[in-house]
């Protein structure tokens, strides 16, 4: 499959509602069809049934104008690794060789349903900035589609059956990436992260469970998925739970801007001349100068760097977007050159021509 | 008033109560020996730690209170055995969640937060549909090891059982239309 480099996806719009703390929202629901065991039980010709099921359902279901189906047993490593860069399949769904596929909304990219990970459907949904309920209305109206053609595994005490206990219930997980800079460079991140814990939220970072926080990027996500209805879940996180954070980064940008400018201007112009000069970049560091970049850009320190230009950095600076760039698989030194390249590039300043 | 651990005298966080045999047992613990005796959680303590945690205390007071130790008993559907989910964290198939429901219903409330039952979305064609599909798939777990184990009269009864229950004997991706496939008498009825 393939992708524009400059295709509109939505988590690289700018436009969005909160974005200058809140990246995406996005919500998650869990689904298994009833009569089958669940993926990890089942054998190759049951998972290629689950598989052929879920097609006709997806496909025939009208979720979006246009919808891939995506059989990642098919794919590249080089192109599995893309579509989790793209965050549209967990890193656990591009492993192994077992039936597994991926259906997309494209070329938006907002709907991404996974089928044959931990359960058969996980039917998510992005949004750009906060507008969790937006995205929640899509998800649900997928899942009304396809469970209109589908019996889902669902018990009156336990709600919708998975394949782990912590999804059981609604099934839903909603989830909000944060760019939270400013509370790493005051100090108050472990703070703020204990704080999260404390509400009962799991803190991950850019690439989900056990990932470390690139560019200051954090996913924050509720733990608990029984006995609260999906617009409970749903208000407490967007309402609550999300604002109360962004005020935290919000104040911390403002103290910094007001109490110390100097140390603040300072990592911020220090972090794109970085950008601007460097000839080998690696992808820790690039994500990390790029978020401080980013915070100079959303606080209108930088002007002359539209953040759409950074948001494409961001995936585009990715190992396996840069090896599709480049059509072949490259050394980390290779990587490294082609990266640093490739952002000084695109982070030109105007009068340099 | 303070107290001091029981196990290494450092300052205790955690004050059991429990009545053994009609008298009062006391136990104070600091947070590092209250979580080695199963009492607390860590502040993080992965999924599958508390899932060891669960289902063995379950296995252990389960197998005390009943001959047949339950533990032990594999889901008549997938065959899965709660030793097997202790290790994986993942379930076999939807009707693990009855076959284990003794030892999955304190686990559930303390992964979710003390809730026992959901609330929210149900699925339109939900409820009687659950018991029949559970029989259904049963049923085409035992036909497909009957054909595994070369049992082909055994096969041959099972295959004829689900062709009375109107399903095909293999799930296929042709959903039958819910007004025919159901009519009144298995229960289902339109929302």
């Amino acid at each position: 499959m393939t992708h524009e480099a400059d295709q509109p996806i939505e988590w690289l719009r700018c436009d969005a509602p909160a974005s200058d703390v809140v990246i995406t929202s996005r919500v998650r629901l869990a689904r298994n069809f009833a009569g089958f065991p669940f993926t990890g039980r089942a054998d190759t010709s049951e998972r290629a049934q689950i598989l052929r099921i879920a097609q006709s359902q997806i496909l025939d279901a009208d979720l979006a104008p246009k919808v891939m189906w995506v059989d990642i047993t098919e794919l590249s490593d080089t192109e599995r690794r893309v579509l989790v860069e793209r965050h549209l399949i967990s890193s656990n769904h591009a492993e192994g060789d077992q039936p597994r596929a991926v259906a997309v909304s494209s070329p938006d990219e907002r709907l991404a349903i996974m089928v044959n990970e931990e359960d058969h459907l996980r039917i998510q949904v992005i949004r750009a900035g906060l507008d969790l309920t937006d995205a929640f209305e899509q998800a649900n109206t997928a899942d009304d589609k396809i469970e209109s053609r589908a019996d889902f595994a669902f018990s009156p005490r336990f709600g919708y059956l998975t394949a782990c206990p912590t999804n059981v219930g609604t099934g839903l997980r909603v989830s909000a990436m944060l760019h939270l800079p400013a509370l790493r460079l005051t100090g108050d991140l472990e703070k703020v992260k204990r704080a999260a814990k404390g509400m009962n939220l799991a803190v991950r970072g850019f690439f989900g469970e056990g990932s470390e926080a690139a560019g200051d990027l954090y996913q924050i996500s509720n733990q608990t998925t029984l006995g609260r209805s999906e617009r409970e879940i749903l208000q407490q996180f967007e309402q609550v739970v999300v604002p109360r954070i962004m005020e935290f980064e919000r104040s911390a940008r403002l103290t910094l801007a007001q109490k110390r400018p100097y140390f603040f201007e300072d990592q911020i112009f220090r972090a794109l001349a970085i950008l601007r000069s460097a000839r080998l970049m690696k992808i820790e560091e690039a994500m990390t100068l790029l978020g401080v970049v980013r915070l100079g850009i959303v606080s209108s320190l930088i002007n002359d760097v539209p953040l759409a230009t950074l948001h494409n950095l961001i995936l585009n600076v990715q190992t396996a977007h840069l090896q599709r760039t480049h059509k072949r698989n490259m050394s980390q030194r290779e990587r490294r050159i082609e990266r640093a390249a490739l952002i000084r590039n695109a982070l030109k300043e105007p009068n340099h021509g | 008033m303070s107290h001091q651990c029981d196990r290494c005298g450092k300052p205790a966080t955690v004050h059991e109560v429990t009545v053994h045999a009609g008298e009062k047992v006391e136990r104070n613990l600091c947070q590092e020996c209250a979580r080695e005796e199963g009492l607390v959680a860590g502040p993080h303590a992965p999924i599958n730690e508390l899932i060891t945690k669960f289902v063995m205390s379950h296995g252990a007071a389960a197998k005390k209170q009943s001959a047949q130790s339950p533990r032990a008993k594999p889901c008549p559907v997938c065959g899965i055995t709660l030793a097997q989910f202790k290790q994986s964290g993942l379930l076999g198939c939807p009707s693990c969640y009855t076959s284990f429901a003794d030892a999955l219903a304190p686990l559930i409330e303390r992964m979710q937060q003390g809730a026992t039952h959901h609330s929210g979305k149900t699925p339109r064609r939900a409820g009687a549909t659950v018991d029949r599909h559970e029989r259904i798939a049963l049923l085409r777990r035992q036909l497909h090891d009957a054909i595994q184990a070369e049992q082909y009269e055994r096969a041959a009864s099972l295959r004829d059982q689900i062709i009375q229950t109107g399903e095909p004997v293999a799930p296929s991706s042709d959903t039958p239309d819910p007004q025919n496939a159901c009519g009144g008498d298995d229960g289902r009825e339109a929302p």
